[in-house]
């Protein structure tokens, strides 16, 4: 991987270091502080960005768009924690999310748990099932590790399309069971609190894994991704660390799922596919795999260019193309693909990489 | 009886599929350690081939026109194979993750450029009469397209080995997959090997998309998608790069899916075969024919 660099810089030991970590960490809680009161602030604010909102930011249907960039932001970092710090290349990402999406929303119908008891109680049930299936995936290491998560997720994806037991809704989906949901996250006009639910997730799913990452167990995922001999041979055992990883960032995505539930208003298949969770890998590389605000950054992106390339692709200026280019244009994947083959090529650190590598210069 | 020789007649023609999906990925991986996602996409071009030929030279008798199909989509898998390896993979040597992601997005690139040409519904594949005849073996109307893809499957297996052990490039290709380093340093020259071996993996899932636009009665873009999870689940369960065992495994996974699907309920046998999966990592992390973890 390419972060090692920062990795080595993070780590120095000598004390102007720590004198400027210091001052790194106020300018840090600065930062995240600005960009939260910026974003917590939007939904009072009567004007947009036009070309890239529909509306002005008060407005229901840009807000709904706000919400579903910042939980899949959430959700990248979740995944960066498993592969961007740790290495796992994890490719069942979008089970935990699934059944956080899922398990929340069959609380509510079949237990009638209120909403946030019937989330937090997905949120557990998904790290029991995350401490099962990472203890079989990870007796495999690499690409084969990649494959047998992948497996795992198409099998609960096969699961909710073929919907044996007739109560994961097949190809239709759920829809919000929102009898059990507080009145403060009903109706259109109340999109705002969602957004802010998503937001304040947001940052918790940030500070837990800043926390986390930053911690002795963060110094030793970054030295399994680096080097897993090497952590084995100074004396530690890299599966229980790896574990520790996969299970908390399966818990962090269940939470993001429980919130999706509710921006998106119901469970939809599409979250449980494969394509699901090679979208969140898109996502964390787009922005910069091992930066947590580049995952943000990525999944935000991510979330806006897929909601709104879709509008992009009916307007005239795609349809007067001849039509053999045209029909491609028009589909978001094309483009995203497209995007993507040519940010591997010529910028594989991600979009968070422009600014780290202005700051070595 | 005679539905347990048709569940298996018609589990061995998926597994044919699975075989010529799988056997591509698994070389590929093992010589190059690239996991290659757009796998899938070289199996739709090769269905989507087939149904060009199909639909448009009508002028050649149905049985005829069904070889030139099958030879396009095979020669069409192959070029998108060594294009890609020419022209993407090879700029990021060494850098296993980088490749598997490019992989990644140009699989979803090629996904959707099908689906913006031809659209998402699946297309027929307008077959020779014969292929709907059915054949009586053991007491079981089979219908001869499962015959069919067993056969050009089973024929390509034997040609893939024979190809492995007895040519020079199978021979490097053989030895590459032991220790790229070691071949390397005797001089030899791997790197064409590797586009040999996208090329071959090409070759095979363009083969394999059109009989499997045989075998599921119809082509659409996302075909190769869905068939792929089954080819990773092949390939971790044969072994990464022994071509033998994804043989053996796909004939396994294909007959636990079918005989699941057909005795206990449909949607379960693929579930099952996940199952089957976990257990194989439970006793051998390796796979049936592979070798130890690296």
């Amino acid at each position: 991987m390419t972060q090692h660099v920062d990795a080595v810089s993070r780590t120095e030991p000598a004390d102007p270091a720590l004198v400027s970590t210091g001052s790194r960490r106020g300018r840090w809680a600065v930062v995240l502080g600005t960009v939260v009161a910026i974003l917590a602030i939007l939904p009072w604010l009567p004007f947009g960005v036009p070309g890239v909102f529909s509306g002005p930011f008060n407005t229901p249907g840009t807000l709904q768009v706000l919400a579903v960039g910042i939980t899949l932001a959430a959700l990248a970092m979740s995944y960066d924690v498993v592969f961007g710090y740790t290495g796992l290349l994890s490719f069942g990402h979008a089970l935990p999310f699934a059944l956080g999406v899922y398990g929340t929303n069959l609380l509510m119908t079949h237990a009638t748990l209120p909403y946030p008891v019937a989330g937090l109680a997905a949120v557990a049930g998904v790290v029991v099932v995350s401490l099962l299936l990472g203890s079989v995936a990870l007796r495999t290491t690499g690409v084969a590790f990649a494959m047998v998560t992948l497996a795992f997720s198409e099998a609960f994806s096969l699961l909710v399309l073929t919907d044996p037991l007739r109560f994961l809704g097949g190809e239709e989906g759920l829809s919000l069971a929102s009898d059990q949901v507080p009145d403060l996250f009903r109706g259109v006009v109340n999109v705002r609190f969602i957004y802010w639910l998503a937001l304040t997730v947001a940052v918790a799913v940030y500070l837990v894994a800043r926390k986390v990452v930053t911690s002795r167990a963060g110094r030793v995922f970054e030295a399994i991704r680096e080097n897993e001999p090497r952590v084995e041979m100074m004396g530690l055992r890299p599966f229980p660390f790896k574990l520790a990883s996969f299970v908390l960032g399966s818990g962090l995505a269940a939470s993001c799922g429980a919130v999706y539930l509710l921006v998106v208003r119901g469970a939809n298949v599409g979250v449980t596919t494969p394509e699901f969770t090679l979208a969140i890998l898109v996502m964390v590389v787009l922005g910069g795999a091992g930066r947590l605000w580049g995952a943000a950054i990525g999944g935000f992106v991510y979330g806006l260019l897929t909601l709104r390339l879709s509008a992009v692709a009916t307007s005239d200026v795609i349809d007067s193309l001849p039509g053999w280019l045209s029909g491609p244009l028009s589909e978001p994947l094309f483009v995203l693909g497209t995007l993507f083959v040519l940010l591997m090529l010529f910028a594989p650190e991600g979009i968070s990489s422009v600014t780290s590598r202005m700051r070595r210069r | 009886m005679s539905s347990f020789v048709l569940y298996t007649i018609t589990g061995l023609g998926l597994a044919g599929l699975y075989f010529l999906l799988a056997s591509g990925l698994s070389l590929i991986f093992g010589l190059m350690s690239v996991l290659n996602l757009a796998h899938g996409a070289f199996f739709a071009a090769g269905g989507f081939a087939a149904w060009w030929v199909m639909d448009a030279l009508t002028v050649l008798p149905p049985g005829l026109r069904f070889v030139v199909a099958v030879v396009l989509a095979g020669l069409v898998g192959m070029v998108a194979g060594a294009l890609v390896e020419r022209g993407l993979i090879r700029h990021l040597y060494g850098r296993h993750v980088e490749q598997i992601l490019l992989t990644i997005g140009l699989g979803m690139a090629a996904v959707a450029l099908m689906g913006g040409w031809f659209s998402y519904d699946p297309r027929l594949l307008s077959q020779p009469a014969w292929f709907t005849d059915t054949t009586v073996i053991a007491g079981a109307n089979v219908p001869n397209s499962r015959l069919l893809i067993l056969g050009v499957a089973a024929v390509l297996l034997v040609g893939l080995m024979l190809f492995l052990a007895r040519t020079r490039h199978g021979l490097i290709i053989r030895a590459g997959v032991e220790n790229p380093n070691m071949v390397r340093a005797l001089g030899i020259d791997v790197d064409r090997s590797f586009t040999i071996v996208f090329a071959l993996g090409g070759l095979l899932a363009g083969v394999g998309g059109a009989l499997a636009g045989v075998y599921f009665n119809g082509i659409s873009p996302n075909l190769g998608t869905t068939q792929l999870i089954f080819a990773f689940i092949v390939v971790v369960i044969g072994g990464l790069g022994s071509v033998p065992g994804t043989a053996l495994a796909a004939v396994l996974v294909a007959l636990t899916q079918v005989y699941v699907n057909n005795y206990l309920s449909t949607g379960v046998g693929s579930i099952s075969v996940v199952g089957l999966l976990a257990l194989v990592l439970l006793i051998r992390p390796q796979g049936l024919l592979g070798k130890a973890a690296p």
